[in-house]
């Protein structure tokens, strides 16, 4: 506390300050140098994920033809005469995928529309939390659910279904992916001006209306940028599938019958012994980065609808 | 005196009979809106009180009053958008062309399609500018391309803007001027042919040349509508309205043909705020 009554002179403050802030100063400085060093090693890691993709795909190709890999429907790594094509391995990830976009982007939608355009305040806010939380389930409780509740659950329906079969998990991961769904779907549609639904109200227009004509389209890209999420997450989804869907490496339409998919058999490969430089071991590099491609293109494509159908507002 | 009176040739007093008769029946033009003792309140807030007012087919009604004095809020009763704010309640009668809106068997969204509304700022659906404007008859189940187009044209015309956005109707009604998008807004308003046009502070979003020529298509459009206007530029009222209705603290103070309500207003308060004094 000051005692005398002398009064401040805060200029001269300043500048007694400024002595001892050289230091500071050049601290300041270097502040983005240091900064960007440390953004940059997100960066140098994805670079060096991809280098080590290719270089131990290039070396995969040199064993088994470019051809035989993205043509072969058959894939037996373990064979005495082994064959190595990927296509058994893209039908489980796609069909997988297909079921579970089937399951969730109507009930994620819908969900959505019920939550920004219907909904009360107070039901959105004990919905919301509840829909973050079912997305907060490791993967694997997902995987023995699918495996012990649905699966047998399916059989009552279907009684030709396989114990270990794709459609079982694609649903449950479905399920999963619900609330990725409808949260980013919602966040989309809250942002969308109120003043556009009372343009629409004043017309005449049904909440539904609204919803379908006005706020979905505008909140389009959010929409379709929550789905590609979805898909990727889907995709990339592993656990489900290596409990439920076995390790048959079956090229089929049957959705009763286990399929795998590049990431169980990525998890296969790597829980045996593979030993390092065998054909075995290289093909699971070829199996990631043909994934990777996979999400990639995914993404690409995603951008491409999105900034094709925005409505600027 | 008496021989003055006198001195009035007789088809001279026919004529302001005449007169006389025709400003009556002016007056008398047929009420679209019968407000009786409306009471409004938001939650506790008690926002409006005992409204009484007529509003007039073919006439502009200006309302004005200080902010948070009730005259939006008793806008957008009249097309019930205020029951978008959930804890709305009201008593009292409105009465749109003799049938009550408050009558369970009248849908809203009927309502709603014979009362249309401009707001504050415009609201143009992030669509084309045709889209815009078909927006309405569309989701009215009107389909067909020909009549489209045809609502499209004759509603731009009818705000005024058709020349001005004929050549580009399929780009983003977002790439209009600030003023070119309330007169959109109106345009798709008339789209749907409603008999009442609500304007909630059309203009005050607008640059003054922009104002003139919604001020101007208010005019115009009086021919055929009823127009309620709500409004903070009182030289705006006085210049467009035929009645005004000054609001304060939820009520009607005055309530009267223009040109009285600005030259010889009754209540103290009405002229106060007329002439600046507060608000």
């Amino acid at each position: 506390m000051r005692t005398n009554n002398e009064p401040v002179h805060v200029q001269e403050l300043i500048s007694k300050k400024k002595q001892s802030k050289n230091l500071f100063l050049k601290f300041e400085k270097a502040i983005p140098i240091i900064l960007f060093l440390i953004a940059s090693v997100s960066v140098f890691t994805t670079i060096g994920i991809i280098y080590t993709l290719f270089s131990e795909t290039i070396e995969f190709f040199k064993q088994v033809s470019v051809v035989e890999f993205f043509t072969g429907t058959v894939l037996k790594p373990l064979s005495q005469d082994p064959k190595f094509g990927v296509l058994p391995l893209i039908m489980g990830t796609l069909t997988s995928t297909v079921i579970a976009m089937l399951v969730a982007a109507p009930i994620g939608l819908m969900t959505a529309i019920y939550l920004s355009e219907f909904a009360s305040e107070r039901i959105r806010k004990t919905f919301k939390p509840l829909l973050e939380i079912l997305a907060g389930i490791p993967t694997i409780v997902y995987g023995f659910f699918a495996f012990t509740f649905v699966t047998p659950l399916l059989k009552h329906v279907i009684p030709g279904l396989e114990t270990t079969n794709i459609l079982s998990p694609g649903i449950v991961m479905g399920i999963m992916i619900i609330p990725m769904i409808a949260s980013l779907s919602e966040d989309a549609m809250s942002s969308v001006p109120n003043a556009m639904r009372e343009g629409a109200l004043a017309l005449g227009a049904t909440k539904l209306e609204v919803a379908t004509r006005v706020v979905i389209p505008a909140a389009f890209s959010g929409i379709v940028a929550s789905f590609v999420l979805a898909i990727s997450r889907a995709i990339g989804e592993t656990m489900i599938v290596t409990i439920a869907s076995g390790s048959s490496k079956n090229f089929t339409f049957d959705l009763t019958q286990s399929m795998q998919t590049m990431t169980a058999y990525i998890v296969e490969v790597t829980g045996g012994d593979a030993p390092a430089g065998s054909t075995i071991y290289y093909s699971l590099y070829a199996v990631a980065m043909t994934l990777f491609v996979f999400t990639l293109l995914m993404n690409l494509f995603a951008r491409y609808v999105a900034r094709k159908f925005k409505e600027e507002y | 005196m008496a021989g003055a009176m006198t001195a009035i040739p007789q088809a001279e007093v026919k004529k302001r009979a005449n007169i006389e008769v025709l400003r009556t029946l002016e007056q008398e033009k047929e009420v679209v809106f019968d407000t009786q003792n409306l009471n409004l309140w938001y939650g506790e807030k008690h926002a409006l009180r005992d409204i009484n007012l007529d509003i007039h087919e073919e006439e502009v009604t200006a309302i004005i009053g200080p902010s948070g004095c009730g005259k939006s809020t008793y806008l957008k009763t009249l097309n019930r958008m205020v029951e978008l704010v959930p804890s709305v309640r009201t008593t009292g009668v409105i009465q749109y062309k003799g049938k009550s809106i408050f009558d369970k068997s009248l849908r809203v969204e009927e309502l709603r399609t014979q009362v249309g509304m401009v707001f504050q700022k415009p609201n143009p659906f992030p669509k084309s500018i045709y889209e815009n404007i078909a927006y309405g008859p569309k989701i009215h189940g009107i389909r067909n391309k020909m009549i489209l187009d045809e609502i499209v044209e004759k509603s731009l015309r009818g705000a005024y803007i058709w020349d001005e956005v004929k050549d580009r109707l399929h780009d983003n009604a977002y790439g209009l001027s600030g003023g070119q998008q309330q007169r959109l807004c109106i345009a798709r308003c008339l789209a749907i042919e409603p008999d009442v046009i609500l304007m909630d502070e059309p203009t005050s979003a607008l640059d003054p040349k922009s104002t003139l020529k919604v001020e101007e298509l208010i005019r115009e459009l009086k021919k055929d509508y009823a127009i309620v206007i709500v409004t903070h530029n009182m030289q705006q009222a006085s210049r467009i309205s035929d009645r005004t209705a000054f609001f304060l603290d939820g009520e009607v103070v005055e309530y009267d043909r223009t040109d009285v309500i600005f030259n010889e207003p009754t209540d103290q308060r009405t002229e106060d705020y007329i002439n600046g004094r507060f608000g």
